[in-house]
């Protein structure tokens, strides 16, 4: 396990009798990184959670956290990771403050140095004013940046958010995304799990997409955009000049040019070539009004892979999950 | 395969916020508060009764806790009744509640195990019932004091120190079935349910059954029965039956330590008579050798179900 590597996984495999929940996957998470783990419900994205943090048996293969194995060594593993649980529970009868108190009294946080991270992370989460509202009075969306409070709280260095979105509306989703592009910013690598592939697309660096305890794909979004759809990127550009969508076809990595209206094109590429299509727009002595990139959307790649691969995207059977 | 750290790490904490929650908790202050004052009422009955009837006692202040006044059957009743319903409402939903509340894998995502969790809780009801239990015994010391007018003598002290300690490990068993049950089912009231349910077939139809079940395994013998007397082999039995049941091993180290003259809490032979002065107090320590298998029952009761639970909760999947 290098350095930058804070979470690796050989041939990680969960069983509950004779029903395989996770079956022999493998992927590393480095350091910084924002890496999610997208499926569909009952993938199995959840049980490879419990297994990362120690909280059920490892059935077989082998997992690294920061170093540590957590069915050996779980308390150095939970000491450096903070985990926001799918439907996360507070003490309803206690403020916000008491429950990150009792969580920092479990750490072993002295006094002096809980008040303070205490109160800085309720900060950070936009829940300073809540701070002595008991968590009962509290909205989905609150206990969830509370959540997220903890793990700043706890000074993690790998957050493991397990459906973080379900359940938001637009605007808290948002707020929530935006913190967790706050722990990329100061070095926290993120470990995200959601079955709704449009809303955490943004935040992702790397992806794994789960289907029935496999991992089906795994890479950046643009890869797996090439891989599956055949040419990830989708470039708009509203310009003037003629012989433009010609000359745009000649940059390599272009698959096609498309006339969607007057003075509108739409480049369709392998990869980014935003760059390129704009030297050309300058080089020809036109007017650039435009210019946008559509990344591939996770839920085509899914949708696509699976058409052509029904059988890997068949999810458990609902009867023949355990109740982990 | 070892682990690291101690399995006890966080245990403190998980007791003082059980305790803090228990006793600010309005369920426990219902409970206590019935208790304390069927203890009001049976006391002052007692008192009375031993006003009206008692003219010389060494053991007077004990007799507070043991009799009764018709239409009210003495404290010691209602103590061996409320306990468990002190105990079971305090522990039923322990577990089931964190899961319910989905807060139970958040917490064990702390540096602590499970083993803490549970064992906190445990310790945290205990520690409850305890203050609750020592703040009624100094209650019912101070109405003696007030009613009857004489301080009870060192060893009644003494005496009642034990009974306060037999009773807090009786309490302890009904919270190691509470926090079984709690363990066993997701469902907070189906825990209670089941709980009191098998509280009343302990307290209510056990001694009934062992009763039954005695004289079907080993039939009264007919010469026994004309001359009036009981079959010793069905009454060990039924006792060995009975003794099953943590209410009777309550009762009977109780009577052990309350009534000074209690000699054998099982039948005795005229051997054991022989050069017996009838009547005359044992001492303190001697009547805690005849309380200590009763005890010592109990305590082994409570760590049986403890560890049922423990086991049970080791193996539950954490998540809701």
């Amino acid at each position: 396990m290098s350095q930058d590597t804070v979470i690796e996984a050989k041939g990680l495999t969960k069983t509950y009798g004779r029903a395989v929940a996770v079956d022999h996957i493998a992927f590393s998470v480095g350091r910084g990184e924002i890496f999610g783990l997208l499926g569909p419900n009952g993938a199995g994205k959840t049980t490879t959670i419990l297994m990362l943090l120690g909280l059920t048996d490892i059935s077989g293969g082998e997992v690294r956290v920061l170093g540590f194995d957590p069915a050996r060594e779980p308390l150095s593993v939970k000491r450096r990771v903070g985990y926001l649980p799918d439907t996360v529970g507070f003490y309803d009868q206690l403020t916000a403050a008491d429950n990150l108190r009792y969580t920092a009294r479990l750490i072993g946080f002295k006094k002096a140095v809980r008040e303070t991270r205490i109160a800085d992370a309720l900060d950070r989460v936009g829940l300073s004013e809540f701070a002595e509202k008991r968590v009962g009075t509290f909205s989905r969306g609150m206990h969830q940046r509370l959540g997220l409070a903890e793990i700043l709280m706890k000074g993690a260095q790998i957050a493991i958010l397990d459906e973080p979105t379900s359940g938001l509306d637009p605007h808290a989703t948002a707020e929530l995304l935006a913190i967790i592009r706050g722990f990329k910013a100061e070095g926290v690598s993120v470990l995200l799990s959601s079955h709704l592939l449009e809303r955490v697309q943004s935040v992702c660096d790397r992806v794994a997409l789960f289907s029935g305890g496999h991992i089906a794909l795994m890479g950046s979004v643009a890869d797996l955009g090439r891989e599956v759809l055949g040419g990830g990127y989708v470039v708009d550009i509203e310009a003037d000049g003629a012989g433009l969508a010609e000359r745009l076809a000649l940059i390599p990595g272009v698959s096609g040019v498309e006339k969607t209206g007057i003075g509108k094109l739409r480049l369709h590429a392998d990869r980014d070539v935003r760059p390129e299509a704009a030297a050309e727009v300058v080089a020809m002595q036109g007017r650039l009004k435009f210019l946008g990139v559509q990344e591939p959307s996770l839920d085509a790649i899914y949708t696509r892979y699976f058409e052509t691969k029904p059988a890997e995207g068949m999810t458990m059977k609902e009867g023949t999950r355990h109740a982990a | 395969m070892q682990r690291e750290g101690s399995a006890f790490q966080g245990l403190g904490v998980v007791m003082l916020k059980e305790l803090s929650d228990h006793l600010t908790s309005i369920r426990f202050f219902v409970l206590e508060l019935l208790v304390v004052l069927i203890a009001l009422v049976t006391v002052y009955a007692a008192a009375q009764q031993i006003k009206d009837t008692t003219a010389e006692d060494p053991f007077l202040f004990l007799r507070l806790f043991t009799t009764s006044r018709e239409p009210l059957p003495a404290f010691l009743f209602w103590l061996s009744l409320l306990v468990p319903v002190m105990a079971i409402g305090l522990a039923f939903d322990s577990v089931n509640s964190e899961y319910n509340r989905r807060t139970l894998s958040r917490i064990l995502s702390q540096p602590i195990y499970r083993d803490a969790l549970l064992f906190g809780k445990f310790l945290g009801g205990l520690v409850t019932l305890t203050i609750a239990l020592i703040v009624l015994w100094l209650m019912v010391i101070g109405l003696g004091l007030l009613f009857i007018g004489i301080p009870p003598g060192g060893e009644e002290i003494a005496r009642i120190f034990v009974f306060l300690v037999v009773t807090i490990v009786y309490a302890g068993v009904w919270l190691s079935l509470s926090l079984l049950f709690s363990t066993l089912f997701r469902s907070a009231a189906t825990a209670a349910l089941v709980a009191l349910g098998f509280w009343l077939f302990i307290y209510l139809l056990w001694p009934i059954l062992a009763e039954v079940l005695a004289q079907a395994i080993v039939p009264l013998d007919p010469r026994y029965m004309a001359l009036g007397l009981q079959t010793p082999g069905t009454v060990e039995l039924q006792q060995i039956l009975a003794r099953l049941s943590p209410s009777t091993l309550f009762a009977e180290a109780v009577v052990a330590l309350l009534d000074p003259t209690t000699r054998s809490l099982g039948p005795i032979y005229l051997s054991q008579m022989q050069g017996a002065v009838l009547g005359a107090p044992l001492p303190l320590s001697e009547s805690m050798l005849i309380a200590w298998p009763q005890t010592v029952g109990m305590i082994a009761t409570a760590i049986l179900l403890f560890v049922i639970g423990y086991v049970i909760f080791q193996r539950q999947e954490v998540r809701a």
